[in-house]
């Protein structure tokens, strides 16, 4: 059987700077392949590679060796064992996650992501198909289009892939029977309609055979008159060239100024084309400027397009910096700060609806909270299903909010031809882990915030801090229950007071009988409660108070919400700290007593966790200060901050 | 409006760019290690692309064994001669002073010099983020390492703790002491380095052309014997032939191959001919067999 690699080698050999030469103008093309090992996925990757050359004679050699030792196909060579991983997933069976392989052929240049079949599927199929222009599902001919063809489908046109390419595998098996085939595109062609699925293209193939992989198998299946894979695959119109007829957009990255003569935007161009002269709108300032030079070390550029890494120089002095987008002035993207979004939950944690993440959209990074909810999806069925929160790999709809504008499109273009993937998607950041715990689509942006502009006010919050004489903070008590919170708060206050200073104490009290009283104490009740705490706390600086909270407050998280809400230095966080034990012991409300019975659930210390501060601004230590000496401890740290 | 669709190579340009400029933005001390290698040729020249006019950004820092290919010495004093370029070398005092290397000490010496040698730097240093040459065609196990590659305090990977990598959205946060392993190159293949070296013009070390060179057989490897701190064994006599290398590293671990390819066309046509994998002239992958690559990941190696 003739491979494609054939021509090309034939060139190398005559003439390797005409080869050369060709290889430069080559297109790439990246897709992911979907399917489980059963599907024979691997083989036709293996198959891929080796009929295009990428495989060397050393590798073929050990894989050879392999094949006899530990293959599953005799004698022959099993293409599988070329895909292979990391050693703890080859000793634990599992694949844990996406392999990038890459292959070419005499046209294009390709880049398979390559993700496994079982329970993390989600999140390495959303990772590896974001990148993906096309998609390969394979379907076994002898079982047809299966639960796992649907979700494999539904995750491809999610992440916004146009291009499916159905490869029914195993022909071998089924007789490379032509009825069997028409069934499964028939059983495939009625439900891609539902999801709204065009531009699919189906192949029978057989990986284990290389039938119309890399060439037609006439012999065998003479009544198929479509493109081999490989074909197909040098065909299909790369999604890049698209993005170039779109409005021109590109994120600022790095502000480039070497010296005080030039400043430049360094940015991937997302969409569009830019040429000198045109006229471009900053998001979110709304500034209009020209394009005055496109600046690369090659010289400088007559236009840019989709795709490139460029520099631009403004002709106006105007106000840029990373995390602005650079658009098209007339045909702008909008910005703002509540959208709907799908979102992919990739984390063990799961979804703490309330919690802050960071939210990084192209190159803005910004805090952002998720409402719970609207529905999860089964990736099986389909179905809408109610959520309180989405666990690692669901998928669901919600609600969120940023704390600051961004510049956004829709993810899901509405021609259908493309995804504003750049503007559209977003990871989401565990604020103390680090980690990518998700990944979301905006869908669109809510009126609500659009329409509540807000106050402009005469007087502000300094105004009434100067007519109160005081500089104003907020003095954040945490620690277990019985710690001994509300007592130092209480003779804190006084002792301020005595002093002429202007308080509000702020505890369990008057906020969860009042404010809260529709709150309970699950993880996520609890956010919430620490967030409207924080947020009256806030109000009441604003007012000019010095204010005293009293509360386990037990998520770090959260009190680093209520930190970065406040203004730089006026929020001090004091962790009292007595240990679970004497705490128990005091028990003065038998709460402990309760708890450890069961009669009480969520039990911070007991069965809800609670997160001591790593750096307080104060530590009391029951053990050693009594509430007096705490309380003096606590008014000297505040006076010497304030007026220190 | 004409539709142009970019070359691949022009796409791997723009996204290592991207991935070089992202760091920049978001970590405090970035660093580029230069292998004085194609690969780190080919970074380096990404990287005063990304940020042309100005100059780079960050230092460039050399993890020196001592017993690198004297060619490879030369090459480096010119890059560091060069407007703009701070170069750093680091050398292991600890292999130094015990006076590790290649011929008595086998997995020791890359270890000490190597592995250990760049954490030591990293930390004098201080570096949050370190830009490596590596790419995932190179090796099976290389295949999903991510771009960003996260690494804890004590240097180790942990493939659970990866992070997933979504469009070109980079997670780049970590806590203090903690450090990224960052890869721009990790979507080119062996190919698109050469071709990209050809086109853009990208001065290499001229021990990847072919040339008369005294080298000794052993294990059926061909060293080359480039000074006289090579240990001959009874009856070895250097013989001057012609070779090149397809990887550099310390002279008595890089195996040269025959060969008459002296211009890049050459190399590239032999090599697209022949077909031999690119790490296997590198005795490092050998040494504990399959899956030895990852064991020295895990271990802070690159």
């Amino acid at each position: 059987m003739a491979r494609p690699g054939d021509l090309d080698r034939a060139l190398i050999e005559r003439d390797i700077t005409a080869f050369l030469e060709r290889q430069r103008t080559k297109q790439l093309l990246r897709f992911i392949t979907c399917g489980s090992v059963d599907d024979g996925k691997s083989t036709l990757i293996g198959r891929l590679l080796h009929d295009s050359r990428q495989i060397f004679e050393d590798q073929l050699a050990s894989l050879a060796a392999d094949s006899r030792s530990v293959g599953t196909q005799g004698d022959r060579i099993d293409f599988a064992l070329l895909v292979d991983g990391l050693a703890a997933e080859r000793e634990q069976g599992i694949t844990i996650d996406v392999a990038y392989r890459f292959f070419a052929t005499d046209r294009r240049k390709f880049i398979i992501a390559d993700t496994p079949g079982h329970e993390q599927y989600t999140r390495n199929m959303v990772t590896g198909a974001s990148t993906a222009d096309l998609a390969v599902l394979l379907v076994d001919a002898r079982k047809g289009v299966l639960q796992q063809t649907r979700r494999h489908s539904y995750l491809a046109h999610l992440v916004g892939i146009r291009h499916l390419v159905l490869a029914v595998n195993k022909m071998d098996l089924v007789t490379y029977d032509k009825a069997v085939f028409d069934k499964i595109v028939d059983d495939y062609a009625r439900f891609a309609d539902t999801l709204g699925i065009e531009g699919v293209v189906a192949i029978p193939v057989s990986g284990l055979e290389g039938a119309n992989i890399t060439a037609h198998d006439r012999t065998n299946m003479p009544w198929y008159e479509g493109p081999t894979l490989h074909e197909y695959l040098e065909r299909v119109p790369v999604a890049s060239a698209v993005y170039q007829d779109k409005p021109f957009r590109m994120p600022v990255q790095w502000v480039n100024r070497p010296d005080q003569h030039f400043r430049g935007f360094a940015g991937q161009v997302a969409a569009g084309r830019i040429a000198p002269g045109e006229r471009v709108r900053l998001l979110p300032s709304g500034r209009t400027s020209r394009v005055e030079r496109i600046v690369t070390m090659d010289g400088d550029l007559e236009a840019a397009v989709a795709g490139q890494s460029v520099t631009l120089t403004l002709a106006d002095e105007v106000d840029c910096a990373r995390g602005d987008v650079i658009a098209a002035a007339d045909d702008p993207p909008a910005s703002a700060d509540q959208f709907e979004a799908t979102i992919v939950w990739m984390d063990e944690e799961p979804l703490l609806p309330g919690r802050a993440y960071w939210l990084k959209l192209a190159s803005q990074t910004v805090s952002a909270t998720i409402q719970p909810p609207k529905h999860r999806v089964d990736v099986n069925t389909l179905a809408q299903l109610a959520a309180k929160t989405l666990d690692l790999n669901d998928i669901g709809v919600a609600q969120l909010t940023t704390d600051r504008d961004i510049t956004f499109e829709p993810y899901a273009d509405p021609d259908g031809a493309s995804a504003n993937r750049t503007l559209g998607g977003f990871i989401l950041i565990d604020k103390l882990t680090n980690a990518t715990v998700g990944a979301g689509m905006l869908h669109f942006a809510l009126r609500r915030a659009q329409n509540i502009h807000p106050q402009a006010l005469d007087i502000s919050p300094g105004t009434r801090a100067r007519a109160l004489g005081q500089r104003p903070a907020i003095l954040w008590f945490t620690g277990l229950s019985g710690a001994g919170k509300s007592t130092i708060a209480n003779l804190v206050e006084k002792k301020l007071v005595a002093r002429g200073r202007h308080t509000f104490l702020l505890d369990g009290d008057n906020i969860r009988h009042g404010l809260n009283k529709d709150l309970g104490f699950t993880d996520a009740d609890r956010i919430e409660n620490i967030r409207r705490i924080g947020e009256v706390a806030k109000l009441m600086t604003e007012a000019g108070l010095i204010v005293l909270t009293a509360f386990i407050s037990p998520f770090r998280a959260e009190r680093q919400m209520v930190r970065d809400m406040c203004a730089e230095g006026d929020f001090i966080e004091i962790f009292v700290d007595t240990p679970l034990r004497i705490a128990e012991e005091r028990d003065e409300k038998g709460l402990y007593a309760k708890a450890r019975a069961g009669k009480i659930k969520n039990f911070t210390g007991i069965d809800s966790p609670y997160e001591a501060p790593l750096k307080p601004d104060l530590r009391i230590d029951t053990t050693k200060l009594d509430a007096e000496a705490a309380a003096e401890a606590v008014v000297a740290a505040l006076l010497e901050r304030l007026e220190g | 409006m004409s539709q142009t669709a970019l070359t691949h190579l022009e796409r791997l340009e723009a996204e290592s760019i991207h991935i070089l400029r992202e760091t920049v933005a978001e970590t405090e001390r970035p660093v580029m290690l230069y292998s004085i290698g194609k690969d780190s040729a080919v970074m380096l020249h990404l990287a005063r692309k990304a940020f042309y006019p100005g100059s780079l950004p960050f230092p460039l820092l050399h993890v020196d064994t001592t017993w690198k290919f004297s060619d490879m010495y030369r090459m480096r004093e010119r890059i560091a001669e060069q407007a703009g370029i701070e170069l750093l070398v680091h050398r292991n005092p600890e292999a130094a002073e015990r006076g590790i290397n290649p011929f008595d000490h086998g997995a020791l010496h890359t270890d000490l010099w190597k592995t250990e040698g760049l954490k030591q730097a990293l930390d004098l240093h201080c570096f949050d983020a370190a830009f490596g040459g590596a790419r995932r065609d190179e090796e099976k196990s290389r295949a999903k390492e991510r771009i960003f590659s996260f690494r804890s305090a004590s240097h180790r990977w942990d493939p659970r703790r990866q992070r997933p990598e979504l469009w070109n959205l980079y997670n780049v946060r970590h806590a203090k002491g903690e450090t990224m392993r960052v890869f721009p190159l990790s979507n080119w293949t062996e190919l698109d380095i050469w071709q990209y070296i050809l086109a853009e013009g990208i001065e290499i070390v001229p021990l990847y052309l072919a040339a008369e060179r005294p080298v000794v057989e052993r294990d059926g490897m061909l060293l080359m014997v480039d000074d006289d701190r090579f240990r001959l064994a009874e009856g070895e006599v250097p013989q001057l032939r012609s070779v090149r290398f397809r990887t550099l590293g310390c002279y008595p671990l890089s195996g040269a191959v025959e060969s008459q390819a002296d211009t890049i066309e050459k190399v590239v046509q032999e090599m697209l001919l022949t077909a031999t994998s690119e790490r296997q002239g590198r005795l490092i992958d050998r040494d504990a067999g399959a899956g030895s690559m990852e064991k020295k990941k895990q271990e802070g190696y690159f």
